[in-house]
Order: C-alpha cells, then structure tokens, then sequence
C-alpha cells in the first residue's frame, strides 16, 4: 500500500453537504494533511472553514499563502486565489485569471500537488456542475498518484465526477457513508 | 498541459538568462506560479522545444517583452475589496489630507485600475488637487494601457457595484465617457497620476510617500524577497505612513513590522514612530 503524503478535495455545487457528512467520522489523528479546494462565491470568506471547524476536531483553517503544510490539518482554500503547492511544502496563493471559469480553481490545485507528491498524492472530486477537477486529475494519475471521486450516483449535482470518470482511469469510486473510513484508512 | 514538461533545472537555466541578458531577476518569484505561467505561454506559444523557447527569450527582445507581459499576473479591477477603499476613504485618507502635499505609491500597479479608483477617492473628498499618485510597474506594456485611461465597458457594472459597497455615492458613469466598448475615464483623474516602470525585485526607493499600495504583488514572491520589499516600502514611507497590502498578504514576519500598527479591520499598516 502506497503512503499518502496529502489529500486535496476538490468539489463544487453539492459538495459542502459531503464535507459536513464526511468530517465527523474522520480520526483525529490523520498522518497526512486534507487540503479543500471548494468553488464559492467572492466574499464569503471564513464562512467555510468556521462551517468546517463545527464538524471535527482536526485542526481546520484557511490557508496562509508561504504557510508550512502541516499533517493533521484541514486547509481551506480561501475564495478568488488559486491555491499551489510549493517544493518546500508551503502554499502560494495566484490571482491570476480565472480557470474553468474558477478561481480557486481545482485544476491548479491538484496538478502542483501532483508534482510535488506525485506517488505519495490522494485527489478526490466530489459532487459539481463544471469539469474543472478533471484535468488535475489527469495530472495526478500521470505522476503515480491514486484519483477518487464521489460516486456520481450518489452526487448532488452529479456532472464533475461523472466527467472524471468518463476521462481518467479512477482509482475508487466512493459514496459519502464510505468515504471517512477510506479516508482514515489512508492514514 | 496535464504534465509539466518543463524541469526546475530548465526554469533555473532560463531565470539565470533573463538575469545576464535583460537584468530582470525573477528568481525569488513563488516558483510554483511562476513555472505555471511559464508552462502556459511555452504550450500557448507551441514551442518546438524548450531550448529554442529559452534561446528565443534571449535572443529576442520583442519576444522577452512578450515573456514578461505574459508571466507577470495582471488580473486587476477597480474598487477592488469594495471594504477595503471603505476604509481608505473613511480612515486612512482624512488624516492624509492635513498634509500639504500627499504622496502615494501604488507598486504593481498593472493597468491601473487602482490608480484610477484612488483618484476618484481623492476627488471625491477634495485632496486630488494636492495629491500626487505614482503608479509603477515592471512591465512598460501594461504602463501604456494605463495611461491611456481606457476600459473595457463590460466591466463597468461589476466596477460601479464594487464602487457603491466602498461607500461611493456619485453616479460612477459620471466618471468615464463611453466610447463603443471602451469607457475613458476623465482626464483630470488621471492627471494626478504619474506612471513609471519600476522594479521591486532591483529597484531603489524613490521617493518619501504617506501611502504606499502593494496589493497582490507579494503573493508571487518567495518569503525572502518580501522581507526585502517589504524594507523597500518602510525605506520609502514617511512617519505615520500607511502600507496596504493584499488581503491575503502579510508584513507580520518582517523584522519592521515592530514598528508598525495595524489597523483592526484591514491589511492596513501604520508606520509608528
């Protein structure tokens, strides 16, 4: 079994519902950071993660460009940047132009993810209305990383997962009452 | 452009060209975003190769001007943080305007949007007379658009709705005349404004302002070269000056930041004496 160094979600419309079932089941002790990607409106910040916070007793916090990634934490991309990751495992935020019509963009995300913890990286797409996602984890797949979706059948807005599905060889397939334990069992 | 293709050595090998050949030194840029962008205009450019995209950043200088307009991130708006020109209009620039003469540096001023908005304030709270904004950037493309003060009209509605929620009260189209899908914005807001090119990265302090605006240009930056602008902005900032910054960005790591206070509210700091 591989080592998981990160996982970033990605998700869009109907992917809050997910995080907010999902959170409370995870152990507090997880080995690796969770990095959340979620489009959202300009101007709602600090909503998501005080929202996130009520739910687990992991550490959850919007992420500070040039901050250290740290195991154990829940980061949350805050709305209108691009969030990358670093070599030396620190954020940089861009607010360069917008990428599916997003910014955050989930593509940006998990293809500088990719390069940075290529084998060691986990990427889930959940519940959404554009492809953005997709291609990131085309990226992810191509540097040995494993690539999880919320199963389509069990998404609100069941697009974006259903795009990954058709476009890049998944590595699971998830419905939310499953996806805690799989996600513990990374760790 | 699922796979990076382009190697740190190769970015290193051409930041180290731009360096020898032009003097433009982007090597304490976030490499993360600045691989992106090159990656972009190297897809975008359909590049053979990446020795003959290196060869011809060093070669040609129409085409390094390209590199440069496209690398740096000029995504920008008027009113930008409608809450954030709230508070310049209400705090900051009133107790500017007891000083004779107000100076202020916007740095990274891209196409100017910024400089425009904060003529506006000014006009609106009668100190434009007696202020002077200097607008710069390192990317002299950018600098002509500026100056010429156009916009694209499309964006007017989204800008005058950004004006409003910073506590603007005029009617904003009384501000530009539309010209087909351009709005010119007046010419007497721009005559306040002095654009000039202007590197942070190798340039010096030019002058003494009350306030100085950097916003959503340290984020590119890696730690070390923003501790040293950030020592740029305190060389350049008189007593009781202002520094405002992104609002995701920080001084809070900077060893000057003792001397400053920040404003509860925003990315604002105030230079103590």
């Amino acid at each position: 079994m591989k080592t998981c160094e990160a996982l970033v979600i990605g998700g869009s419309a109907g992917s809050l519902d997910v995080l907010l079932k999902v959170l409370p089941d995870l152990r507090p002790d997880l080995s690796f950071p969770i990095i959340i990607v979620i489009h959202r409106k300009h101007g709602a910040d600090s909503l998501l993660p005080d929202l996130l916070k009520g739910r687990t007793t992991l550490n959850v916090k919007e992420v500070e460009e040039k901050e250290h990634i740290l195991a154990g934490t829940i980061y949350v991309a805050p709305s209108d940047y691009h969030l990358l990751i670093e070599q030396d495992r620190t954020f940089s935020l861009d607010s360069s132009e917008k990428i599916n019509y997003s910014r955050p963009s989930i593509d940006v995300t998990f293809q500088t993810a990719a390069e940075i913890y290529q084998d060691k990286l986990v990427c889930m797409l959940l519940s959404g209305s554009n492809a953005d996602g997709v291609n990131g984890l085309k990226a992810v797949k191509a540097y040995g990383g494993r690539a999880l979706i919320q199963n389509p059948a069990d998404a609100q807005v069941p697009y974006m997962p259903a795009q990954a599905a058709q476009n890049v060889v998944i590595d699971a397939s998830l419905n939310i009452e499953d996806t805690a334990e799989f996600i513990n069992l990374l760790s | 452009m699922e796979v990076t293709v382009i190697t740190e050595e190769q970015i290193d090998a051409l930041l180290a060209d731009l360096l020898e050949r032009y003097g433009y030194d982007f090597t304490g840029y976030s490499k993360a975003s600045l691989k992106r962008r090159i990656q972009r205009l190297y897809s975008l450019d359909k590049a053979l190769s990446f020795a003959e995209f290196r060869f011809k950043i060093a070669n040609e200088p129409l085409y390094f001007k390209r590199f440069v307009e496209q690398i740096t991130v000029n995504v920008t708006e008027m009113f930008r943080d409608p809450t954030f020109f709230k508070t310049l209009r209400n705090e900051v620039l009133p107790k500017l305007g007891t000083y004779p003469l107000i100076r202020i540096w916007i740095a990274g001023c891209s196409t100017g949007e910024e400089a425009y908005s904060m003529c506006i304030l000014l006009q609106e709270l009668g100190l434009l007379q007696k202020s002077l904004v200097y607008a710069t950037d390192l990317n002299p493309a950018v600098l002509e658009k500026a100056a010429q003060g156009f916009f694209g009209l499309s964006q007017m509605k989204q800008y005058s709705e950004n004006y409003i929620q910073s506590g603007g009260s005029k009617e904003f189209s009384s501000y530009y005349t539309a010209k087909y899908s351009l709005a010119k914005f007046n010419d007497d807001l721009r005559s306040k404004i002095i654009f000039s090119t202007h590197n942070l990265v190798s340039d010096r302090s030019f002058n003494e302002f009350q306030l100085i605006l950097c916003r959503n240009v340290l984020i590119y930056f890696d730690r070390d070269l923003q501790n040293k602008v950030i020592g740029l902005f305190d060389d350049s900032l008189e007593e009781l000056g202002y520094l405002a910054l992104g609002s995701k960005e920080t001084m809070e790591f900077s060893g000057v930041s003792k001397r400053y206070r920040r404003l509860p509210s925003d990315k604002i700091w105030r230079k103590m004496n």
